[in-house]
């Protein structure tokens, strides 16, 4: 508060934005330990594939589907050399310059995907949670059932028949899995408004009369809201093992349109019984990474953010230590 | 008599209630099948055979009927578990799914029991020892199992123990001429081996199973590490888990005899709902392994957009899954007295 009563100049909303922005951040701040390690490793590696899908153009050394320069073939299947850091695929192309493109793709799809995902999926449950009724009930229970059914599935099956009629790019991949998540927004935003709608600062703006929309907009939004970046994160992981599927099943993006990591594995597959492993270890390695980097990354939020699994920098009352203190001193 | 009672009405419930579950999934997948443009037949054979011939296959399957006949069609059809013909191969769906789905079970169950092990293990020990060397070791060992796609775990396998050490087969069921002699009772390779007393085509499908179920079973124990550790670290949070301890009850019997079996709870419910994930899991392992599981079956009835197939292979998911959902709230309502109020 009293850093808050400094900035005299800015109005009262930023500055009440900017205090409730600070608080909301307080616990990332805050987080010690494994957590913290996990939060900055996570944000790290994040980072790093964010930057190889934004500068692909100039740190890949060709284009994603080239497969000669300057008008020599590049070796069918070469190992990694000086020239192909990790070596070539059977259509000759550049190991390296696949990876660092399927970065680009990787990202595009996925942003798309949660973006779509939240945005579908977060007013859906805020609505059903809030007002409950006859739609609440009908929208629980599809919802339920499309849980319980593999989303990979879902996906498949989604990609596929998008794929006949519109055929297959990042959009169509993105739209596969947008589908397969939104029972999961819908129902972890549901459940948490229907435990918040019965606090008593709820009810004390409902009693002073505040309309559904202001109750919902000033008091259910936030406290939901801030349930979501781990979730998204934690989510956008799961988003490219599962365009990662998608594509080494065949309804991912397609070939000419952008080098997808999953695509290329299964492109390799079929390398292992000769021995080669160039060609599907460093798409492999790529996904495990940026996998392991937001896994890291939202499991490090949950633990900060969480206040169940949250550990203060004062730590919890440990017994077996005061214990052999006072052992000590006895 | 009362608590017999209340646990078998509350079985009954449920029941009924996984009626309109089912319902959804069957309408859910009837409409993505139809929404697609051109109907099954076409899409199959389009441009294949002649348009009189195309004509009289759809009348004869009944796609020129109207929508809503078409769907209780189909609904009597999963109903009497009649679920066609695959138009690729002519196959029954019943067969597919017995000797497919024989193949899919054997994978999974023993996939199942190597992510029991190794999930609940590890993340009994991550939970015990927080913040040491072992809960960081066992979270990563997880993480990195979660991140791995099962695809990629598969072919490093066949890298490493088919190709360089050449220990395991790397493909299939059975060897070809294990396969080509083999006499099946069940369609459960393992038992109808153990039946026949055929030692050495019993050895040989065990050799083909481990692989692909090691690498199925580590990649959804990755899971479990993760679930068990945090269920496990919220009940160590219980009243009832502090005041063991300040009765001076050790910390390892603490753990083992008051926060475990509570911390397992959630974990049947999750273990079950991650039978969807093992199916989803099944179709890549088996798609990597060329395993003839159910799942390797969907994607070639993919490839050939053969829509009567996959419909029903789905349908047969839809089926397992609700199943499993009710048999996991059976073991919930049975182990926890406060589910079936």
């Amino acid at each position: 508060m009293a850093t808050a009563a400094r900035v005299g100049g800015l109005r009262a909303s930023s500055r009440q934005r900017i205090a409730s922005a600070g608080r909301a951040l307080k616990p990332v701040a805050e987080a010690r330990g494994i957590a913290r390690g996990m939060l900055w490793a996570g944000a790290a590696i994040t980072a790093f594939f964010v930057f190889l899908a934004f500068a692909a153009p100039l740190v890949s050394p060709y284009n994603f589907n080239a497969y000669q320069s300057n008008g020599v073939r590049f070796k069918q299947l070469a190992p990694p050399s000086s020239a192909h850091w990790m070596g070539t695929t059977v259509q000759s192309t550049d190991v390296m310059s696949r990876v660092v493109w399927g970065a680009q793709t990787e990202l595009k799809v996925v942003i798309i995907a949660v973006a779509m995902s939240l945005l579908i999926g977060v007013p859906l449950g805020l609505l059903s949670g809030y007002f409950g009724g006859p739609l609440d009930r009908a929208l629980v229970l599809v919802m339920d059932a499309l849980i319980a059914f593999p989303y990979l599935l879902i996906a498949i099956v989604i990609a596929f028949l998008l794929t006949n009629s519109f055929g297959g790019g990042v959009l169509t991949a993105a739209i596969a899995i947008t589908a397969a998540y939104i029972p999961l927004y819908f129902r972890v935003v549901r459940n948490h408004v229907i435990s918040i709608r019965e606090e008593s600062y709820v009810d004390a703006a409902r009693a002073l009369g505040a309309r559904p929309w202001t109750v919902i907009r000033k008091y259910v939004f936030f406290n939901v809201v801030q349930n979501v970046p781990p979730i998204a994160t934690l989510n956008a992981a799961d988003a490219i093992l599962l365009l990662a599927a998608l594509g080494f099943l065949g309804y991912g993006i397609q070939p000419s349109a952008g080098a997808e990591w999953g695509y290329d594995i299964n492109r390799a597959v079929s390398d292992a019984s000769s021995g080669i492993w160039w060609t599907a270890l460093f798409p492999g390695l790529a996904i495990v990474l940026l996998v392991t980097g937001l896994t890291l990354l939202g499991e490090g939020l949950n633990e900060t953010m969480n206040p169940v699994l949250r550990r203060r920098q004062f730590g919890d009352i440990d017994f077996d230590s005061q214990n052999a203190d006072e052992a000590e001193a006895s | 008599m009362k608590r017999s009672g209340s646990l078998r009405s509350y079985v009954i419930t449920r029941v009924l209630l996984a009626f309109p579950m089912l319902l959804i999934l069957l309408t859910v997948v009837f409409l993505l099948m139809r929404v697609a443009p051109g109907d099954p037949i076409t899409a199959a054979l389009g441009g294949r055979v002649s348009a009189e011939e195309l004509a009289r296959r759809r009348h004869d399957a009944g796609y020129d009927r109207p929508l809503p006949i078409q769907y209780l069609e189909y609904l009597r059809g999963v109903a009497t578990l009649n679920l066609g013909t695959t138009i690729l191969d002519n196959r029954p769906m019943t067969q597919v799914i017995a000797q497919n789905g024989a193949a899919t079970l054997e994978l999974s169950f023993f996939a199942m029991i190597v992510a029991m092990v190794s999930g609940v293990g590890i993340g009994l020990i991550a939970g015990r020892y927080r913040d040491t060397a072992a809960d960081l070791g066992g979270r990563l060992f997880g993480i990195v199992l979660y991140a791995a796609p099962v695809f990629f775990l598969g072919f490093l396998a066949q890298l490493t123990f088919g190709k360089w050490l050449d220990w395991l087969p790397t493909s299939g069921q059975t060897s070809p001429i294990v396969g080509a002699t083999l006499a099946t009772h069940t369609n459960l390779l393992v038992i109808d081996t153990i039946i026949d007393r055929n030692w050495t085509a019993f050895q040989d499908v065990v050799r083909h199973l481990i692989m692909p179920s090691v690498v199925l079973g580590l990649v959804i124990g990755g899971v479990f590490i993760r679930l068990v550790r945090v269920n496990l670290l919220q009940t160590m949070k219980g009243d009832y888990v502090e005041a063991a301890r300040a009765r001076g009850v050790k910390e390892g019997r603490v753990v083992y005899k008051h926060a475990f079996k509570n911390a397992l709870v959630p974990v049947i419910t999750i273990v079950g709902l991650n039978m969807a994930l093992l199916l989803g899991g099944a179709v890549l392992t088996e798609t990597t392994f060329n395993w003839p599981g159910i799942g390797h079956s969907l994607v070639t009835y993919l490839e050939n957009r053969d829509y009567t197939a996959v419909q029903g292979i789905i349908v047969v998911f839809a089926l397992v899954v609700v199943a499993v959902s009710l048999l996991v709230d059976f073991l919930n309502a049975y182990v926890d007295p406060r589910i079936r109020y």
